[in-house]
């Protein structure tokens, strides 16, 4: 039976990508960011998962105003990084794991969450750079990823409720799978930021960091937060934060299990527009 | 019955919901085809015949060839299309929000190290933080605003 190891919380800020292709890391500017990254750098090899399943978003990159599904599933067996209009980032190509991803679709599809099932996909910084920031420079990703992506681009966008409780039909899914793999899950993107309007570069470190914490220790009652408070109080692209109940939700306290063991948590401001948080939680064995 | 938007009240701000989107279809499609560099060098070429193109309003292409981002919000543009305009002309995400300000590159940079812009008196219009309309443009543009 495969399970869900750990869970791992982090910002997805291109700027973070750029900095780090364009060997800007070691500026002290960009080292502030890149230094509360490297305890997870060292923890995640010492904690190779055998699979990431990895939630995330699509910056208007692989799904246009074309077609825009509020979950997806990637199944492929590899994914190629996107061009975004800066050309594609120089990173190693995506290995999926097809047979996990179809058997996590089919089985939370069974639990009544109509996911969409996508073979042809290029990944954007939203999953690029969470991988960049956990693993560093390398010539592969450690192990196989599976992407998937939330619609908080395009209103309306699913609620923290319904996050919190698709993380846990994720748990379920995974855990009905017949080979032993260790699973980490990954949630991605805020924390506060807003890139649009007069009240373009807001930031609410208070907010965050209150965030961060109910995270740990209320997520049910986070999960209950109505969209118009991440908009008002984190910007509007704070929204992205509901996607971290997904990770949240598939953690075992939340099938009854013991809490998770806060490994590391940080948080900086400013990474380009954006507040930077960080959190991992693992699995009480 | 029509769709509830409690956040048409937060200052400075356009959420990107389904009447945003439709008035602004074609726009964002235009901006999703600089995704291809064969059609970012067919823009840079010449930007309004490539413009032409597309059934966007004659509005719209003025909002795009001034580079007017809260115009083009206006107009039902999304900011992670429209940041496909700014990679075409090389500019990062930074460059595009402060753009939205009034702020120059400079200001907005350093409002950002200082920690970023403050919530307070930001979250509802009427209020008097420097979100709010009438506190715009802001920076030194502001300041010499009428003078």
């Amino acid at each position: 039976m495969a399970k869900i190891t750990a869970s791992v919380y982090t910002s997805h800020v291109p700027a973070i990508g750029a900095a780090l292709d364009l060997g800007k890391s070691s500026e002290p500017y960009w080292k502030k960011v890149f230094d509360g990254y490297e305890f997870s750098k060292t923890w995640l090899k010492e904690n190779k998962p055998d699979v990431i399943f990895l939630v995330f978003n699509d910056h208007a990159t692989s799904f246009s105003l074309d077609m825009i599904p509020t979950f997806a599933i990637g199944t492929a067996a590899e994914f190629e990084p996107a061009d975004e209009g800066w050309g594609p980032r120089p990173v190693p190509k995506v290995i999926g794991h097809p047979r996990l991803a179809a058997h996590i679709a089919q089985s939370v599809i069974q639990q009544d969450f109509d996911l969409t099932i996508v073979n042809k996909m290029d990944v954007d910084h939203g999953l690029t750079v969470p991988l960049s920031l956990m693993c560093g420079q390398p010539q592969a990703w450690p192990c196989p990823v599976i992407p998937f992506a939330v619609n908080v681009v395009q209103y309306p966008v699913p609620s923290g409720a319904r996050c919190f409780a698709l993380g846990q039909a994720i748990r379920r899914a995974v855990e009905s799978y017949d080979e032993p793999l260790k699973v980490q899950i990954w949630g991605t993107g805020g924390m506060s930021h807003q890139l649009q309007g007069a009240r373009a570069g807001l930031i609410n470190a208070a907010w965050d960091n209150a965030f961060l914490d109910r995270l740990i220790a209320d997520p049910k009652g986070l999960s209950t937060m109505p969209h118009i408070e991440y908009v008002r109080e984190a910007g509007s692209e704070g929204i992205e934060l509901v996607m971290w109940l997904i990770a949240r939700g598939a953690m075992a306290d939340i099938a009854r299990g013991p809490p998770p063991k806060v490994v590391h948590r940080f948080f900086h401001v400013p990474a380009s527009n954006t507040a930077v948080g960080h959190l991992i939680l693992d699995n009480a064995a | 019955m029509s769709l509830e938007k409690p956040y048409l009240d937060v200052p400075g701000t356009t959420i990107f919901d389904a009447d945003q989107s439709r008035q602004g279809y074609w726009l964002n499609q235009f901006c999703m085809s600089l995704m291809k560099a064969e059609n970012r060098a067919r823009f840079k070429v010449n930007e309004r015949a490539y413009l032409d193109e597309w059934k966007m309003t004659e509005e719209q292409k003025q909002a795009v060839l001034a580079r007017d981002l809260n115009h083009c919000i206006a107009l039902g543009g999304n900011i992670y299309f429209l940041s496909k305009i700014g990679a075409t002309d090389g500019r990062s995400f930074q460059q595009m929000a402060g753009s939205m300000t009034g702020m120059t590159e400079e200001e907005y940079r350093d409002m950002m190290v200082k920690g970023g812009r403050s919530v307070e008196g930001n979250r509802y219009l009427g209020e008097d933080g420097d979100a709010q309309p009438h506190r715009q443009p802001q920076g030194a543009a502001g300041r010499t605003k009428g003078a």
